[in-house]
């Protein structure tokens, strides 16, 4: 079974991409989806009627959305292969621009709008950084001269990375992201899948429950606003 | 940059999925074709099967050719490598940057080093509008004219590409005719979509589209010279005018 991990801003057109990738594949692979958000989520429901493949979503609630995908991705991996699955797609929250939710073994895309502006690659880079390949979206809402400079700020962040630019709505352009698929390796080991990166460094006391602002209501790992790299341990 | 000699560009569907009746459509250096059909009719679409190098991937299935073969991958996906620059009908940049940051970005894309670039591209922009574009204008602040003004002067600067596709330049309100003049210049194939007689009557061939379909390819071969002459002289006559209703004349007792 494949492993494609699929992370990118709300909005950007993540789930236009999968179903794209979906439909290409339909034929050739058993595909399974799992969708993580944090209040609500309908990817499923809509990509499992309208394709009839297996999908399951998961709510974070509380827990930040990219925790979660990593908490329940051993359970996911278990249930694509019981629905023998050959393809497994996991589409994040897409909130979070520090966490990654790419793991070893996997395909991670990150799926980023050629509208977002000209700083919006280097506010997300450890999303892009991480990921195998960018497909940047809404290509046809911006001229070719926009397209081509918000492809050299991609790269500015990974110069290497692999880029693919479609109007996922029409699909046009993705035949180098589904090869990119075809091109991806099986899962090998399964229990040796770890996280690409590392997720920001925790446990702040926001995230135990304390509401007050200002971090002199807080302790551990706390940051003022000025003489702060970007850690700043103390108090 | 692989020196392109032809691209052609082979039938796909009509709407009800009837196969297109010509055989390949070729488009070589120095060729000037209109594309034109009610609104609607998929003008816009062919020539977007165009740049994206439509291999039966789009909605229309047409495949295109370089040079008789399937396209390579870099001219595909490197824009560097690129040969086609699209100017679309959109009006707006959505890069928030000032002029000569936007297109200083622009040359590094494409591995320009060429220092004087950023000025002769706004330069020649300003050719084409009414109000100067100015190299510190935040693109966002641009006009829809001028957004295309800068655009077509990329294409032809920065891109330089030997295919130029341009959607509906006559209305972005700038002035066509010095545009179609500096097109012609250097040996480009240049694809107009238009429903503007003049442009139309100005390319060398006219492919006219209906339901999604292209149905004829045109040649008049000169037989509408006579045409042509009479449609020039009526656009002078509305340029001037345009221009002495812009610059706040009142055309009292006839214009």
């Amino acid at each position: 079974m494949r492993l494609a991990i699929v992370a990118g801003p709300p909005g950007a057109g993540k789930t236009a991409v999968i179903r794209q990738v979906i439909r290409a594949f339909c034929g050739t692979y058993r595909i399974a989806y799992l969708k993580v958000d944090v209040v609500q989520a309908f990817e499923a429901e809509e990509l499992g009627n309208e394709f009839g493949i297996p999908t399951r979503k998961v709510c974070s609630g509380d827990l930040c959305p990219d925790h979660t995908g990593i908490m329940v991705l051993a359970d996911a991996l278990s249930w694509a292969e019981e629905e023998a699955a050959d393809l497994l797609i996991v589409e994040s929250a897409g909130l979070c621009l520090r966490c990654t939710p790419y793991t070893t073994q996997a395909l991670g895309i990150i799926v980023l709008p050629a509208i977002a502006g000209s700083n919006a690659p280097l506010k997300m880079a450890p999303m892009i950084a991480f990921a195998d390949l960018a497909v940047v979206t809404k290509t046809d809402l911006v001229s070719q001269a926009e397209k081509e400079v918000f492809r050299e700020c991609v790269r500015q962040v990974t110069p290497g990375i692999e880029l693919v630019e479609t109007n996922a709505v029409e699909g046009t352009g993705l035949r180098y992201l589904f090869k990119a698929i075809e091109r991806c390796a099986e899962i090998r080991d399964p229990a040796a899948i770890v996280l690409r990166g590392t997720p920001p460094l925790g446990v702040c006391t926001i995230c135990v429950g304390k509401k007050e602002i200002g971090w002199q209501h807080h302790f551990g790992t706390v940051r003022p606003l000025e003489h702060a790299d970007h850690l700043y341990r103390g108090d | 940059m692989e020196t392109i000699t032809e691209i052609a560009v082979l039938p796909g569907r009509d709407r009800r999925g009837e196969t297109e009746s010509f055989d390949r459509i070729a488009i070589r250096p120095g060729d000037t074709i209109s594309i034109v059909g009610p609104t609607g009719s998929g003008k816009s679409a062919f020539i977007n099967d165009i740049e994206v190098f439509a291999q039966a991937d789009t909605v229309t299935g047409r495949s295109v050719l370089v040079n008789g073969e399937a396209p390579s991958e870099a001219i595909c996906r490197d824009p560097a490598m690129k040969p086609i620059a699209l100017i679309t009908q959109n009006s707006k940049c959505l890069a928030d940057l000032p002029v000569q940051d936007f297109l200083a970005l622009h040359i590094a894309s494409r591995r320009i080093g060429d220092v004087d670039l950023v000025d002769r591209t706004v330069a020649q922009a300003n050719e084409f509008t009414g109000e100067a574009i100015g190299r510190t204008t935040r693109m966002t602040a641009l006009s829809g004219g001028q957004t295309r003004a800068l655009m077509i002067a990329d294409a032809l600067l920065v891109s330089n590409t030997p295919i130029i596709l341009l959607d509906e330049i006559e209305n972005a309100g700038i002035f066509k005719d010095r545009v179609i003049a500096r097109l012609k210049e250097h040996d480009r194939a240049v694809i107009f979509v238009t429903h503007d007689p003049l442009v139309s009557l100005l390319s060398d061939r006219r492919i006219v589209m209906r339901e999604g379909a292209v149905v004829d390819v045109l040649e008049p071969n000169g037989t509408e010279r006579e045409a042509l002459a009479e449609l020039s002289a009526i656009d002078d006559r509305l340029s001037s005018v345009r221009e002495r209703i812009r610059s706040g004349e009142v055309l009292a007792g006839g214009s």
